[in-house]
């Protein structure tokens, strides 16, 4: 193997700056896709658990839907299809005019394919604090509504600590795919120092670094919350 | 709009796309042979007794579970040709990429199938006499991948989405003969309508056999 070695290269001009803002598009996509894929997510797995045949209707047709599809595929469709798809204007708007059209489009598309994930997660975690507690609630006067609000979801999201953990990091390694669409995440950082300098070797380490750094921290953190938001005498769904 | 929606451009290109697709079916059958091969090795060293191997197998699989599948098969794609000294073409270097990655989550799945094979079983194995590779061999590994069957057809409907990421490396798989095609005939509308819908009908149609085959399989 002839390689020569430089890992001094990730520390010049500009390659260093590359990385660094390479992480904070990783980092921002990541966590404006996990604000959208959260709360849609969460009234995707409520629908799920309705009483209304139609509601769960929608709740599986969204989740089907978007589970079914690659999701760089998406990442096409909303890229590229999607704006000829809208009167002449507003098709111009999402293209050129709205501010950073590539970023906003990765970040929509990765949230609303991971909200299809987390209502899987916030479903089994309804369903997982049981018929019972719905039913007293009810019988305690609550409106369906506030049964949710009070009950069902506070208790369920304290449940799913674990699996959501899981779909947040996903979140995270999904952002790389927006690099398909032109936005300059982390690893289209690695590979275009790999393209300039051919010391692939240095740059994607560097890039592995810091996957495997925020990973590990999320792990930590959650594993801390998880623990002081367990429910005594609930087992949470992702403890083995 | 819809409405000018042209046929034609995707009914004469349904070689070109059927070429794309076997390469994808090929990758995905691949991945999941060789995936599920590894992933069982893995599995193993995983919950053997001897320390230093369940180590490295935890390490391995950690290691790839915390990595992005694109930054993966960047890095193969860089380091194949690289270790073997002579260029070998992108789609040696994701198939090992693809391999290597879905033996980490291949690992976990069938850790948990061999976890849930009940300890009596084991026991009474080795009441029996048989050694620790007869005992997996006759008694664990049938009865765990039994267990694990709808998962594991979940996990190669996952993969065969996964697969579409060669994209960046520009290996030519069905998305990228859409892409080919796309840009050729300037008809990008038709043909990531029709990659999606096509994706669409094969993973949905895969997972409602699975859901038939979980409802006939609790018994």
């Amino acid at each position: 193997m002839n390689y020569n070695w430089d890992w001094g290269v990730l520390l010049q001009e500009p390659y260093f700056d590359w990385l660094v803002s390479g992480f904070s598009w990783t980092i921002t996509v990541s966590l404006v896709a996990w604000v959208l894929a959260f709360s849609l997510g969460s009234i995707v797995g409520i629908l799920r658990t309705t009483d209304s045949k139609f509601l769960r209707a929608i709740g599986t047709g969204y989740v089907e839907f978007f589970r079914n599809i690659p999701l760089l595929v998406q990442m096409f469709l909303w890229y590229f299809v999607f704006p000829e798809l809208l009167p002449e204007s507003a098709g111009m708007w999402v293209k050129r005019g709205m501010p950073m059209p590539e970023f906003t489009t990765a970040a929509i598309c990765l949230g609303l394919y991971t909200a299809s994930r987390v209502g899987e997660q916030v479903r089994a975690g309804i369903l997982a604090v049981g018929i019972g507690q719905r039913n007293a609630g009810l019988a305690m006067g609550l409106t369906p509504a506030q049964v949710y609000r009070f009950v069902l979801v506070p208790v369920s999201y304290r449940i799913i600590i674990p699996p959501l953990t899981s779909e947040f990091l996903t979140i995270f390694k999904n952002s790389s795919l927006a690099l398909t669409i032109g936005v300059l995440e982390l690893t289209a950082q690695a590979r275009q120092i790999e393209e300039y300098t051919f010391q692939g070797f240095e740059a994607f380490t560097a890039a592995t670094l810091l996957y495997i750094c925020v990973t590990s921290i999320v792990m930590l953190i959650m594993r801390v919350v998880e623990g002081k938001a367990a429910i005594p005498g609930m087992i949470s769904l992702g403890a083995k | 709009m819809l409405g000018n929606f042209d046929w034609k451009v995707v009914t004469d290109n349904i070689p070109f796309l059927w070429q794309g697709m076997q390469i994808t079916l090929l990758l995905t059958v691949i991945a999941i042979l060789g995936g599920i091969f590894l992933g069982t090795l893995l599995a193993l060293s995983r919950l053997s007794g001897f320390k230093p191997l369940s180590f490295v197998a935890g390490t391995y699989v950690n290691f790839f579970r915390s990595m992005p599948l694109i930054l993966v098969i960047f890095w193969f794609y860089f380091l194949v040709p690289l270790l073997l000294g002579r260029p070998v073409g992108g789609f040696y270097s994701v198939l090992i990429a693809f391999v290597l990655f879905e033996a980490a989550y291949y690992c976990e799945i069938i850790r948990a199938g061999i976890q849930s094979v009940r300890e009596g079983q084991v026991h009474s194995g080795q009441a029996l006499g048989f050694t620790y590779a007869q005992n997996m061999r006759y008694i664990v590994l049938p009865q765990a991948f039994r267990n694990m069957i709808p998962i594991l057809l979940t996990q190669a409907i996952i993969l065969f989405q996964d697969t579409s990421l060669v994209y960046v490396v520009g290996v030519k798989d069905f998305l990228v003969s859409a892409d080919l095609i796309a840009n050729r005939e300037n008809r990008v509308l038709e043909m990531f309508t029709i990659a999606a819908a096509v994706y669409f009908v094969l993973c949905l149609s895969g997972s409602l056999f699975i859901k038939r085959l979980q409802r006939n399989y609790v018994q």
